[in-house]
């Protein structure tokens, strides 16, 4: 790690680990399976025994898919939901075990890990005059922003701010979670979902998912954003909302890398000084991540 | 012209810091049209003599191919602007734009401004860099799309 004393040492706050869960897998069982798109698969997981500690939304945890391997997956329930819920886009060798679990089968689980979005910091920010939050997600994006925007809406219901999500995905057959955009919707947030390649059966919007924010309808010298998505979407879409008078202090983003301990140990998730299990996944965007991501070489 | 025009001309975004002479100059080519969903604001291959400011609903530009259809390549909404083949010859539309709903927009006549902007250069490098603007988040986005992003990425 850079001894510069420029740079900081963590960006964000502790996450709490669980003690028991950060090296021994702990046993789930597979209570539900859905079938989100072609390559996306929802596991939604019960304890055998003691579950691990709560987590916060934008935490990852590791999952094991016995005889095959471990891979660090987002948690995409909320911290109120009574299931673990995982979203696995099946892309290699374990997150292709992973999406073939079926009910009943059982998966190890580590964490939770890493930094999280500051929602439950909501109160912290009852002086401040960001009032609404605008979610943008690519992809599989939004699985790491779910729980985030589940108890933002939540909030938004008991008189907090605007709730704003801005979906991008390749073709309309991508879009995940569509039912918790209904549901978002319904308890007054607003959706905007959008796809780089429209089908003959698609009626809405073909575009960027930059192409959203203009018409969004938040203020943005008093909103704060929370992105997830490749990281040159994340980019884009951050100089975007800065360009349009948003505070890059307010930016978080989700970065991800190769995480394998997910104690901040084995150091194969270093990105300049932060080590992202530890550190990320989600960090703010101002100051040095944002140099971080236009480094073709650390 | 109308004070009512020019206050729409004026509040689209597209306008945002545009001169006051060159308002005028715009608004004497403007006029207030609406249509039907499913409607044709311009069909590729026809003359491109108007652009269109929009203000309500929404427009998608589309291209046919053999055996597809229709493909939308894009879609845009209020404060976009569709059309820019009118600035630069051969004056002709290479895409369709389709009402996807109930469409109000300022249409503004091409060959008009194009005619003005010869006389009053001021209005031509106006209009040219508000188009430049346009153009440049349109070919930014087209690029990004065309990385194919959300494609498929063998990780493990």
């Amino acid at each position: 790690m850079s001894s510069d004393r420029t740079l900081p040492t963590r960006p964000f706050r502790d996450a709490p680990h669980d003690k028991r869960g950060a090296l021994t897998p702990t046993l789930y069982r597979v209570i539900e399976r859905i079938r989100e798109t072609s390559d996306v698969t929802t596991l939604l997981l019960e304890p055998l025994d003691e579950p691990l500690m709560t987590y916060r939304c934008g935490q990852f945890n590791m999952l094991s898919s016995f005889g095959v391997g471990e891979i660090a997956i987002s948690l995409s329930s909320a911290p109120s939901e009574p299931l673990l819920r995982h979203s696995v886009r099946d892309v290699g060798a374990v997150s292709h075990a992973l999406c073939q679990r079926t009910v009943g089968d059982l998966v190890g689980v580590r964490g939770p890990f890493g930094s999280d979005w500051l929602v439950e910091c909501d109160n912290d920010n009852a002086e401040t005059d960001v009032r609404d939050t605008v979610v943008v997600a690519g992809g599989i994006g939004l699985a790491p922003l779910r729980g985030a925007v589940e108890e933002l809406v939540r909030t938004s219901e008991r008189g907090g701010g605007r709730v704003f999500v801005l979906v991008g995905a390749r073709e309309p057959a991508q879009i995940v979670f569509t039912a918790d955009h209904d549901s978002w919707e319904a308890r007054g947030a607003t959706v905007l979902v959008t796809v780089d390649r429209a089908t003959p059966t698609w009626t809405g919007r073909v575009g960027l998912v930059t192409s959203l924010l203009a018409d969004a309808g938040f203020d943005p010298e008093h909103s704060r954003a929370m992105l997830c998505g490749p990281e040159i979407m994340m980019r884009f879409t951050a100089r975007a909302l800065v360009d349009l008078g948003m505070n890059p202090e307010g930016i978080l983003v989700s970065l991800e890398r190769n995480m394998q301990c997910g104690v901040g140990w084995c150091g194969h998730c270093q990105l300049g000084p932060f080590l992202l299990c530890r550190d990320g996944p989600v960090v703010p965007y101002a100051g040095l991540v944002s140099h971080l991501l236009t480094q073709r070489e650390l | 012209m109308t004070t009512g025009m020019r206050e729409l001309v004026e509040r689209h975004p597209f306008m945002a810091g545009v001169s006051e002479e060159s308002l005028e100059l715009v608004v004497g080519c403007a006029r207030n049209v609406a249509f039907a969903p499913g409607s044709l604001l311009c069909a590729e291959g026809e003359s491109a003599d108007t652009f269109y400011l929009l203000r309500r609903g929404r427009v998608s530009v589309n291209v046919h191919a053999p055996g597809r259809g229709s493909i939308v390549i894009e879609t845009v909404g209020p404060g976009d602007v569709v059309g820019w083949s009118w600035l630069v010859p051969p004056f002709r539309w290479t895409f369709d734009a389709r009402a996807m709903d109930r469409v109000g927009c300022i249409a503004i006549d091409g060959a008009c401004l194009r005619t003005k902007s010869l006389t009053d250069p001021s209005l031509g490098f106006e209009l040219l860099s508000k188009v430049s603007v346009t153009l440049l988040a349109r070919l930014q986005a087209t690029r990004m799309r065309l990385l194919d992003l959300y494609g498929d990425q063998r990780v493990e």
